[in-house]
């Protein structure tokens, strides 16, 4: 893939190798959109299929299927759509009611934990990015740098003496290892939010402070109320983290009962390795639709916040 | 109220504030890294006390077969997945930022794989490259390919096929880019077009040059995520077949966790982020001859 010429160069050339390389590019663009969506299209065209179809290759991403009388179903009938809507539904019961794992009970555990972790962390990053952004004192940017200098500690340093941590809290086994932590802020959150409260300006401190608010009235009053949007990919990220996170919960938790939805989707297609791609697939589509939800409502949001990243040096 | 007075409350205040953050560093990190230190010098089997043993983590790890094939499988994948990943995210991004129609629907397309769930992903991949009815395989086959291999089962083709499946996933690094190749001035592009430039040109001379910051910063930080990469190779190959895929992290896990010892996992825990901080310094050493940074 080398790069496509720019604008000066496309202006100079004739026009029919202009339409030319905007028609390359254009198939270049969609060829990348295929390929990107491709694995997730897979996954969930898979969960609405017949069970044969995890041992029998096909590239069709829709079932063969058949009627009640086991005459095949043509694609052009509407009645294999009420065949394919009653072979998903099948699958996704199965998946719901499965005997092996309570992914009921995993969604209610991730939702619990995943709660009490966003609210832990917006509130504390906001907090410890309001002393890094407002108040002058010595030892703050060194401190920033520590904090930035965090992220680069792998976590498997910390993951066994983490673990004997909380087993001397008896901690082990509870939701606590895994949202007590970011009740203490994050670096990348307290980051995000230092860089958005030095935008706001200070003009405004200064009005409140003559009006006689302290720090936490300026905080209340002035910095949270125009820092919505940055709160907000703040709570979006730490939610889909939260969601997503699977090594944690898989040293932390000890008993099946207080599994997440990304432990028990591993351990249901690890520890009874015969079930069916087409329900592990499923499963999958379960676990990643919070996520796809939370990505369509603020796509635009999520993407200039990890774009802000690359500001940092 | 006098001057010293107002700083000395401004300093409290500034600590005060921040106090949560340094609470939280020095309770599940700073002390934790600390005990390790000191459990690295240990033997520690859980149930029982750490027994104080000096150096002998360290003597056993030198000859620890498995330690040196788990750091050079971990180096191999940070390797590719770097260097690919770096090339890939780039071309992408000098794609997207072209005034093409329907570009930020792509864009959003090529970021959302980096938000599912690692388990998702990793189950969505075993199935992709299934041998027998895998999307690869069956499309190898259709295409005259008689024996597609089995792309996560043989020793050679496991780690390639799990640094490939990492390239689904650079979609912040190419909003990233995206952003910094915004940021590049037109009129620097044009002026290098009226001098003669080509696109090649322009790209090695004026656009790769500003954007250097923003590379270095993805190089570093996809270096440091690549080296502790546990959750995929966990679940799709469990650091199989023969220990291809047994990564860093893995091995730190299983001392820890499945062989119970604590002691030996601290010192590999110590070492990963001794090859870590060396790598980082190293590349940003590296990085003080080639980054430019404009003046603020």
């Amino acid at each position: 893939m080398t790069h496509a010429p720019r604008q000066p160069a496309l202006r100079r050339a004739p026009r029919r190798a202009r339409r030319l390389s905007r028609l390359l590019l254009h198939g270049l663009l969609w060829s990348v959109a295929f390929l990107y969506l491709l694995p997730l299209v897979w996954m969930f065209a898979t969960s609405l299929m017949p069970e044969e179809r995890s041992t029998s290759a096909s590239l069709s991403p829709l079932p063969a299927l058949v009627d009640e009388q086991g005459r095949a179903l043509s694609v052009l009938e509407p009645r294999y759509y009420s065949a394919l809507a009653g072979q998903a539904a099948d699958n996704y019961t199965q998946v719901m009611e499965t005997p092996v794992a309570d992914f009921r009970r995993y969604l209610r555990n991730s939702v619990i934990v995943a709660a009490l972790s966003v609210t832990g962390m917006t509130i504390s990053s906001a907090i410890a990015a309001y002393g890094f952004a407002r108040i002058r004192w010595k030892g703050r940017d060194l401190l920033f740098t520590l904090v930035l200098a965090t992220m680069m500690i792998p976590f498997t340093v910390v993951m066994a003496p983490q673990y004997l941590l909380f087993k001397q809290l008896d901690w082990i086994g509870t939701f606590r290892p895994l949202w007590a932590p970011a009740w203490f802020g994050g670096a990348f959150s307290i980051f995000l939010l230092r860089q958005f409260f030095l935008g706001i300006p200070r003009e405004l401190d200064e009005a409140a402070r003559i009006d006689g608010c302290g720090h936490l009235g300026i905080f209340c009053r002035i910095i949270l109320p125009l820092s919505k949007p940055a709160l907000t990919v703040v709570a979006l990220l730490q939610f889909i983290w939260c969601w997503n996170e699977f090594v944690q919960p898989l040293i932390f938790l000890n008993h099946q009962d207080m599994y997440t939805a990304a432990l028990g989707l591993q351990m249901f297609q690890s520890q009874h390795g015969g079930v069916p791609w087409t329900i592990v697939m499923a499963a999958c589509v379960i676990v990643v639709l919070p996520i796809i939800l939370v990505f369509l409502l603020a796509q635009r949001m999520l993407v200039e916040g990890i774009a802000t990243q690359g500001l940092k040096e | 109220m006098s001057r010293f007075s107002a700083a000395a409350r401004d300093q409290a205040a500034g600590l005060l504030w921040v106090s949560p953050w340094i609470i939280g560093f020095l309770a599940f990190m700073a002390v934790p890294a600390a005990m390790s230190v000191y459990y690295s010098f240990t033997d520690y089997a859980l149930l029982e006390p750490p027994v104080w043993i000096g150096l002998d983590n360290y003597r056993a790890i030198a000859s620890d077969k498995l330690f040196f094939l788990s750091l050079r499988n971990t180096l191999v994948y940070a390797l590719g997945t770097v260097t690919l990943g770096t090339v890939l995210s780039l071309a992408l991004a000098l794609l997207l930022d072209l005034p093409l129609r329907w570009r930020g629907l792509v864009r959003a397309i090529v970021f959302l794989p980096t938000l599912v769930p690692i388990v998702a992903v990793s189950l969505g991949w075993m199935w992709i490259y299934n041998p027998n009815t895998g999307l690869i395989n069956v499309t190898l086959r259709a295409v005259g390919v008689e024996h597609p291999p089995n792309w996560l089962g043989l020793p050679g083709l496991a780690m390639g096929s799990l640094i490939f499946m990492s390239l689904w996933m650079v979609g912040s690094a190419v909003v990233i880019y995206g952003a910094a190749l915004r940021d590049v001035p037109v009129s620097l592009r044009e002026a290098a077009a009226i001098d003669g430039a080509g696109p090649v040109s322009r790209f090695r001379n004026v656009t790769l040059p500003m954007i250097s910051p923003a590379v270095l910063f993805n190089v570093i930080m996809s270096v440091i995520w690549s080296l502790q990469v546990f959750a995929i190779p966990y679940i799709m190959t469990k650091g199989g077949p023969n220990d291809s895929t047994l990564v860093y992290s893995m091995y730190v896990f299983r001392s820890a966790f499945e062989y119970g010892k604590m002691g030996y996992a601290s010192a590999l825990a110590w070492l990963q982020l001794l090859v870590t901080l060396g790598l980082t310094l190293g590349l940003l050493a590296l990085a003080r001859r080639f980054v430019y940074y404009r003046a603020a």
